[in-house]
C-alpha cells in the first residue's frame, strides 16, 4: 500500500511540473506572437530529414536482422512438400522485399524531398489514366503468378495420398497428444468418443471394448440408484441439489449406455479386425521417406497439431476427424548434422488455444530409418509405447 | 429534434445533462466516443504491457504485475497463466471494437459526416444519443469483467468454441464468457444504430451541390464502413446468441461429441467450425471497419497538408468500394487449416489476393499525392505518413497469408501477429492519432501542442516497428501465439529458443517505451482541451465544409444559411489562384474546370 501512494504521489508531481512547464511554453508563444498551426521552417526541416534517418534506420534493422536472424532460425524444411514451400516463400519473398523497398523508400524520400517552402506552390496533379492504369495492371500481373504458383503448391499438398502411405491418428486432448499406428492391415479401428475411459483413451471400437463399457456403464449406473434409493428412505444424507444432480447425471448415463447398447449392433468382429492390430505411443516415430496420412482427432476442444520443421499444419476438431499428410526426408540424425546442434529435436506443437497449460501441450517426434522403427516398436521398456491397451 | 427545427438558431438554453450527458448533439457525442475510446485504449496498453512482461522476462517476479494483479492473478509478482491468456484476450477485444470500432468510427463518423456533408445534425439525435450509451454499457461490461473472481474472457479474441463453451475447460469461460457475451451483443447494437445513421446522413441530408463526387475521401469511407457494418455485425450477434445457448440451454449448435474432464457430454451433431464461419464472416470486414475510416481520414490530411489535391480521387474511391465488397468473399482465409475442402481454400486464395490490387492502387496514389507536393510536417501529417509505411509493409505481408500453401507453416504463429498488427493496427490507430490533431481545432475551439506531437509521433513510431518488426521473424521461427513462455523450445532446439528470447526481450522493451510515449499524447490532449491555444476559424487552411463553421459549437452546425458546394474538396493549389486552398463554396470561375 505504501509502495502504491508513493507512486501516486511520484506522478500527481510529475503532471504538475510538466503543467507549468507547459505555462512557460505558452507564455513564450504569446511574446514571440507564434500559433501552433504556424510551419517553423527550422522544425519543418528537422521532421523532414528524421524522415531519411527514419528509413536508414528501417532498412539498416531490416538487413541486420535479415542477417543474424535470417529464416527465423528454423532449419531447411525435413519433408518432401516442405521443400516445395520454401520455395514457394522465397519466390514471395522476393516480390514482398522488393515492393516493401521500393514503396517504403519513395514514401520517405518524398516526404523528405518535397518539404514546405513558402516560396514554392505545390503541383496541382489530380490524376493521370496511364499511371493508375500502370499500377492496377502491374500488380494484378503479379498477383496472378503468386495466385498460380500458390494453388499449385497447395493442390499437391492437399491433394490425395499415394497407395502407401501409412495411416496415423493423432489425437489430441487437454494437454497431450497421442499416436495411433494403424498397424500391419494399414487401416485404423474404428472410433466413438462415448467409449471413452481409462483403459480405453482413444475410444476404439472392438467387441471387447464394448462389453466393458456397457458393463462399465451398468455399475456405475447401478452404485448410483442405490444410492438414490438410499437418500429416499433416508438412510444417506446428500443435500437436494446433490441428489437432484445425480438423479440428472444417471438418468443421462442411461441414455448414453442405451446408444453404447445400440452400437454393438452396428460393430462386429470385421471391425475388430482393423482396431486388433493398432498400437498407440506417447511419441511419433516416422520412417524417413515413408509418405504419412495423418488423421486428426480431438477429445475436447480444439487443438492444433503444428510440426513447424515439417512445414505443416492441421486442427484437431472434436467430432471431425481431419486429415494431413506428408513425407520426412530427414532423419532427426541427419538433422542434427545439418543443424550443427548434436540435441536438436523434431516437435509436435499444439497451436489452437486450447486452455490454461496450452503452451505445454505438445509430443516428440523422431525420424528414423526402418531399422531404427522396429527397434524402437519392439525395444523392451519402451514406456513411449501403449500397445496394450488397444487389444 | 428534427435538424429542420434548428434552422433560426435562437439560444435555447440547455441544461448540463442535456448538454454534456445525453447529448443529442453530434459534436458532443463525437467527444463522447473518443474519450471513452481513449479511456479503454490505456486499459488495453496496460493489459499488453503486462503480458509483454511476462513474454520478455517469463517467470521473474515483477512488481509492475504485482501492483496491477496483487497476488491473486499474479502470486509474487509472476503471471498467472489463466490470467496470461486473460489479459491477451481483452487487449484484443477492446483494441478491435472498442478503440479502432467504436473510438475511430464513432468519434470521426460523429464529427465529420454532418460538417463535412453540410447538414445540421445527424439524420437521427436520438438514435445516435442512445447508440453511445449502448457502446458505454458494453465498455463497462467489458472492463468489469476484468475484476470477476474467475477471470475474464480467456479464450482468445475469437472465442472458439468448444472452449469458449465449457468453462470446465478454461476457467475464463464461466462468467467472464458470459460478460464478454453480453457486451458484445450490446456493442453491436450501439455500432448498427451508429451505422444506419451515419448511411442516412450521407444519403439523405447533403447541402445543396454536394454531389457524391464532390464528397470528400473522409465520408467515402465512413460510408462504405457503415455498410459493411451493417451487412456484417448482425451475423455476430446471432454467433454469439447461438453460443449463449449451447452455454446455458444445452443446444449444439457449435458443440459435438466432447468430453469435457471425465464427463461424456451428450450435446452433438453441431460443429466448432461453424462458428469460426460465421465469427470470420463479421471477423474480416471488421478488419475494414477498422482500417477504411483511417484511410479516409489520411486521405484528407494528406491532401491538405501536401498543399496538393489527392492523386486520383475516383480511383481512391473505386478502390474503397472494391475492398468493401472483397472483404465480404474472404473470411476463408482465416480457416485455411480447419480441414476446409482445400478446393474451396483455393476458392478464398483467389479472392484474398484480390484485395492487394485496390490496396495497391490506394498506397501508390498515397505516395504520387506527396510528390511535388508543398508538405507541412503537422504531427497529423506526420502520423498519416506513418499510417501509409504500415499500410504497405503490413500489407504485403498479407500476401504471405493469404497464400494457403504458405500459411499452413505460419498459422497462427507470431508472423501472423504481427501482419495485423502493423497493417490493421498501426494504421488504423496512426489514422485516429492524425485525425484526433487535425481535428482537434473543430472539437474543442484550441489547438494541441504541435512540438509535443511531434515527439509522440516519433517515439510512436519508432517503437512500433521496434515491437512488430522483429515479430515477424519469432513467427517465422515457428513460435505459436497464445503461448505463456517458450519454455517447451529448451527442449528440442536451444538455438532457436535463444532467437526466441532474445527479441521477445526487445519486444518488450519497445511495447513499454510506446506505452510510455503515450502518456505524452493524454498529457496533450487533456491540457489542451481546457489550456490549448484557442483556434481559428480555418487553421490548417483545408478546402472542406467544416472549416466554414464558427469556432465555438453552435447547434446546428452554421449561424445562417447552410452553405452552398461548387467544387471538389481537393483544389489545393490550383493555378491561376493567388491562395494554395479555395474552399468548396466558392463558386467555379467561368470557363473554370472542375477538375
Amino acid at each position: 500500500m505504501g509502495m502504491k501512494l508513493i507512486v501516486l504521489v511520484v506522478i500527481v508531481l510529475a503532471v504538475i511540473a510538466v503543467a507549468q512547464l507547459m505555462r512557460v511554453y505558452e507564455l513564450t508563444s504569446k511574446i514571440r506572437n507564434r500559433r501552433e498551426e504556424d510551419i517553423d521552417l527550422r522544425v519543418n526541416n528537422i521532421n523532414a530529414s528524421l524522415m531519411m534517418w527514419f528509413l536508414a534506420a528501417f532498412f539498416g534493422s531490416l538487413i541486420y536482422m535479415l542477417y543474424k536472424y535470417g529464416n527465423g532460425l528454423l532449419p531447411e524444411a525435413a519433408s518432401e512438400h516442405g521443400q516445395d514451400i520454401d520455395w514457394l516463400f522465397n519466390i514471395n519473398w522476393i516480390i514482398v522485399f522488393f515492393v516493401f523497398v521500393v514503396t517504403n523508400a519513395l514514401l520517405f524520400f518524398f516526404a523528405y524531398k518535397y518539404t514546405y517552402h513558402p516560396d514554392r506552390k505545390a503541383y496541382f496533379f489530380p490524376h493521370d489514366n496511364r499511371l493508375e492504369m500502370l499500377w492496377t495492371v502491374v500488380p494484378a500481373g503479379a498477383m496472378a503468378v503468386i495466385i498460380i504458383l500458390g494453388l499449385m503448391t497447395w493442390n499437391d499438398i492437399m491433394g490425395k495420398p499415394s497407395d502407401d502411405a501409412v495411416v496415423v491418428e493423432i489425437y489430441a486432448e487437454q494437454f497431450k497428444f497421442t499416436a495411433r499406428y494403424s498397424g500391419e492391415d494399414n487401416k485404423l479401428g474404428y472410433s466413438d468418443y462415448k467409449l471413452v475411459n481409462g483403459t480405453n483413451p482413444l475410444g476404439v471400437i472392438t467387441t471387447e471394448n464394448l462389453t466393458g463399457r456397457i458393463s462399465e456403464l451398468d455399475s456405475t449406473i447401478k452404485v448410483m440408484h442405490n444410492d438414490i434409493e438410499k437418500t429416499e428412505n433416508g438412510e444417506k444424507a446428500f443435500s437436494l441439489a446433490a441428489s437432484e444432480k445425480m438423479v440428472t447425471k444417471v438418468e443421462k448415463l442411461e441414455r448414453i449406455l442405451e446408444r453404447v447398447v445400440a452400437m454393438q449392433t452396428g460393430y462386429s468382429d470385421s471391425s475388430n479386425v482393423l482396431a486388433e492390430d493398432d498400437y498407440m505411443a506417447k511419441e511419433l516415430f516416422l520412417i524417413k521417406d515413408q509418405e504419412y496420412q495423418f488423421i486428426f482427432r480431438s477429445r475436447d476442444v480444439i487443438h492444433s497439431a503444428y510440426f513447424p520443421h515439417f512445414r505443416a499444419q492441421m486442427n484437431c476438431v472434436p467430432g471431425q476427424r481431419t486429415k494431413l499428410k506428408f513425407k520426412p526426408i530427414f532423419t532427426t540424425a541427419e538433422m542434427r548434422t545439418k543443424t550443427g546442434n548434436p540435441k536438436f529435436n523434431y516437435i509436435l506443437l499444439c497451436n489452437k488455444i486450447c486452455g490454461e497449460s496450452h503452451s505445454q501441450m505438445n509430443m516428440a517426434v523422431i525420424v528414423g530409418t526402418t531399422e531404427e522403427f522396429k527397434a524402437w516398436k519392439e525395444a523392451e521398456g519402451n514406456t513411449n509405447l501403449i500397445v496394450a491397451s488397444v487389444k | 429534434m428534427s435538424a429542420a427545427a434548428h434552422t433560426d438558431h435562437g439560444h435555447h438554453h440547455e441544461s448540463f445533462i442535456t448538454k454534456y450527458i445525453f447529448s443529442q448533439d453530434h459534436k458532443m457525442i463525437g467527444k463522447q466516443f473518443l474519450v471513452t475510446a481513449i479511456i479503454m485504449a490505456c486499459v488495453a496498453v496496460v493489459l499488453s504491457i503486462l503480458f509483454r512482461i511476462q513474454l520478455g522476462w517469463p517467470g521473474e517476479s515483477s512488481s509492475v504485475l504485482s501492483f496491477f494483479l496483487g497476488d491473486t492473478w499474479a502470486p509474487n509478482g509472476i503471471l498467472h497463466r489463466g490470467m496470461y491468456l486473460g489479459l491477451v484476450t481483452i487487449h484484443g477485444t477492446i483494441m478491435v471494437f472498442f478503440v479502432l470500432t467504436g473510438g475511430l468510427s464513432g468519434t470521426f463518423s460523429n464529427l465529420l459526416i454532418p460538417l463535412q456533408c453540410g447538414a445540421r445534425d445527424m439524420a437521427s439525435g436520438m438514435l445516435n444519443m442512445i447508440s453511445y450509451w449502448l457502446f458505454f454499457i458494453s465498455s463497462i461490461l467489458m472492463l468489469y469483467s476484468l475484476f470477476i473472481e474467475t477471470g475474464p474472457a480467456s479464450a482468445g479474441w475469437t472465442i472458439y468454441p468448444p472452449l469458449s463453451v465449457y468453462e470446465e475447460t478454461i476457467p475464463g469461460s464461466g462468467s467472464g464468457m458470459t460478460l464478454w457475451l453480453l457486451s458484445m451483443t450490446i456493442f453491436v447494437a450501439s455500432s448498427l444504430l451508429g451505422s444506419l445513421n451515419y448511411i442516412v446522413t450521407i444519403l439523405n441530408l447533403r447541402t445543396k451541390g454536394m454531389k457524391m463526387t464532390r464528397l470528400p475521401l473522409t465520408i467515402w469511407a465512413f460510408f462504405v464502413t457503415a455498410v459493411l457494418g451493417v451487412l456484417s455485425f448482425p451475423v455476430l450477434v446471432s454467433a454469439v446468441v447461438l453460443m449463449l445457448m449451447d452455454r446455458t440451454m444445452g443446444t449444439s449448435f457449435y458443440v459435438n461429441d466432447a468430453i469435457v474432464g471425465t464427463e461424456i457430454l451428450e450435446q452433438s451433431g453441431g460443429s466448432p467450425i461453424l462458428f469460426e464461419h460465421l465469427f470470420w464472416f463479421l471477423g474480416h470486414p471488421e478488419v475494414y471497419i477498422v482500417l477504411l475510416p483511417a484511410l479516409g481520414l489520411t486521405s484528407e490530411i494528406v491532401a491538405n497538408n501536401a498543399r496538393k489535391p489527392i492523386f486520383g480521387y475516383r480511383a481512391m474511391i473505386g478502390s474503397i468500394l472494391a475492398i468493401g465488397f472483397l472483404s465480404f468473399i474472404v473470411w476463408g482465409h482465416h480457416m485455411f487449416i480447419t480441414g476446409m475442402n482445400p478446393f474451396l481454400g483455393g476458392v478464398f486464395v483467389f479472392t484474398t489476393l484480390l484485395i492487394a490490387i485496390p490496396s495497391a492502387v490506394k498506397a501508390f496514389n498515397y505516395i504520387t499525392t506527396l510528390w511535388k507536393g508543398n508538405i507541412r510536417f503537422t504531427p497529423a501529417m506526420l502520423f498519416s505518413i506513418g499510417l501509409v509505411s504500415s499500410f504497405i509493409t503490413g500489407g504485403i505481408t498479407g500476401i504471405i497469408l493469404a497464400d494457403s500453401a504458405l500459411d499452413i507453416a505460419v498459422h497462427d504463429t507470431y508472423f501472423v501477429v504481427a501482419h495485423f498488427h502493423v497493417v490493421m493496427g498501426l494504421s488504423a490507430i496512426f489514422g485516429m492519432f492524425a485525425g484526433v490533431y487535425h481535428w482537434f481545432p473543430k472539437m474543442y475551439g484550441r489547438m494541441m501542442n504541435s512540438k509535443l506531437g511531434m515527439v509522440h509521433f516519433w517515439l510512436t513510431l519508432v517503437s512500433a516497428y521496434g515491437v512488430f518488426f522483429p515479430m515477424h521473424f519469432v513467427g517465422i521461427g515457428g513460435a505459436p501465439r497464445r503461448y505463456y513462455d517458450y519454455s517447451v523450445y529448451t527442449g528440442f532446439d536451444e538455438n532457436q529458443y535463444g532467437m526466441i528470447m532474445d527479441l521477445n526481450v526487445i519486444i518488450s522493451i519497445f511495447a513499454i517505451i510506446g506505452g510510455l510515449a503515450q502518456v505524452i499524447f493524454i498529457f496533450n490532449f487533456f491540457y489542451s482541451a481546457s489550456r490549448g491555444q484557442v483556434a481559428v476559424q480555418n487553421p490548417w487552411k483545408g478546402n472542406s465544409l467544416e472549416w466554414t463553421t464558427p469556432v465555438e459549437h453552435i447547434h446546428g452546425n452554421w449561424p445562417g444559411e447552410i452553405p452552398e458546394v461548387h467544387r471538389w474538396p481537393y483544389d489545393y493549389s490550383k493555378p491561376g489562384e493567388a491562395e494554395d486552398f479555395v474552399l468548396q463554396t466558392v463558386p467555379l470561375k467561368e470557363g473554370e474546370e472542375e477538375h
